[in-house]
């Protein structure tokens, strides 16, 4: 198989384009889509200081080198959620890239923070499934760390599966309001609010892992092990199959919806947000989501240890 | 060949020459949700693999909800 490019011997093979790549021009390619998605959705200026919430999985550490190449400014953002060995690990590779980059990074970690809840805690006393929790602590923490530090964007490595995979879950459940809110550019409905990214939103996740390898990024392989089970996951294999037999399915499926469809759902009003009663953040309740899980996690609790 | 699956971390021990393709099926797995690394090299589909060679087969795959 040869590059599409240059006709050397290709090493990456992208079904979804009809195209393959020696590793030279596959880096030119995933760097252009990333810059072309950042400048198509006027996600930021090479004026923003950009931070990037980094996990030391293949998509953030990817996404953040991408846009390093590309000469954007950026700090690295990363929230240690005490999951144990697979966090100190996560940690140290995040750690490893920002040293051998000479990038700056933020590390927040959950257990030193307000309440000192880690995920475990929050898996262990609610009945949500583990991921939602951690995305509700992400959250919180991504936008309190971008307030804090003065950033007007926050990117995150969501791909193109990462989309198509929330896609169908908001389809199968016609979930209205995240269908209105599922976008690559999520613009701040609050002044405490960072205008929100995912510049990797057509790039697919293996696009992402064979970028990582082909960069010699050290990132983290192994699944995060509340994962398991994640009804994303489930998606995840559904699309692969439908992608398998009909190729471009998955970028089609994304990049039509935020074409066409997107803004019909957009068009729903909603009323912004005001503040969270208990930390102050934004809230279109009384408490935010975070402060509410945390509400939830400590009711909980306080009931086990009556009972013990 | 020797085949290590990852993150799984098993090692699975096969026999004769056969296109990557038709190994990542063989492995009841999906082309285009794996990387198959040869020492520091990526392989796609066409490429062959052969008695001797030591392969890693990384899932792609991440995430719960993030």
């Amino acid at each position: 198989m040869k590059c599409r490019r240059c006709t050397a011997k290709a090493v990456v093979q992208l079904r979804g384009h009809n195209s393959a790549f020696c590793q030279e021009c596959f880096v030119f390619f995933f760097q252009r889509s990333v810059g072309r998605a950042i400048e198509r959705e006027r996600m930021f200026t090479r004026d923003e200081r950009v931070l990037v919430a980094v996990s030391g999985g293949k998509d953030s550490l990817a996404l953040w080198d991408a846009l390093n190449a590309l000469g954007y400014a950026t700090e690295g953002l990363y929230l240690a959620l005490g999951i144990g060995e697979y966090s100190v690990d996560s940690q140290r590779k995040v750690q490893a890239y920002a040293d051998r980059s000479s990038l700056p990074l933020r590390v927040v970690r959950l257990e030193e923070e307000g309440e000192g809840l880690g995920v475990p805690e929050a898996a262990a006393f609610t009945r949500r499934e583990p991921c939602a929790a951690c995305g509700t602590f992400k959250r919180h923490y991504f936008d309190r760390a971008a307030l804090a530090g003065g950033f007007a964007v926050l990117a995150t490595g969501h791909n193109l599966d990462d989309e198509a995979a929330r896609l169908l879950g908001n389809v199968l459940h016609w979930q209205l309001p995240y269908l209105a809110k599922q976008r690559p550019v999520l613009t701040p409905t609050h002044p405490k609010f960072a205008r929100k990214v995912r510049p990797l939103y057509r790039t697919s996740e293996y696009e992402t892992a064979a970028y990582a390898f082909l960069r010699g990024i050290d990132y983290v392989v192994a699944e995060c092990p509340n994962s398991h089970g994640a009804t994303q996951l489930v998606y995840k294999d559904l699309l692969n199959r439908l992608e398998h037999s009909m190729p471009g399915s998955k970028l089609a499926f994304v990049n039509d919806f935020f074409q066409q469809a997107q803004p019909l759902f957009a068009a729903a009003p909603d009323n912004d947000p005001g503040e969270c009663e208990r930390c102050g953040m934004p809230a279109r309740a009384e408490l935010c989501g975070y402060c509410r899980l945390v509400a939830e996690i400590e009711r909980r609790r306080a009931r086990v240890v009556a009972h013990s | 060949m020797e085949i290590r699956l990852e993150p799984q971390g098993k090692q699975l021990t096969l026999s004769g020459r056969r296109h990557v393709g038709d190994l990542v099926k063989s492995l009841g797995l999906i082309v285009g949700t794996v990387l198959v690394i040869r020492g520091d090299q990526l392989l796609t589909d066409d490429e062959i693999v052969e008695e001797g060679d030591a392969i890693e087969v990384r899932a792609v795959i991440s995430g719960g909800v993030r």
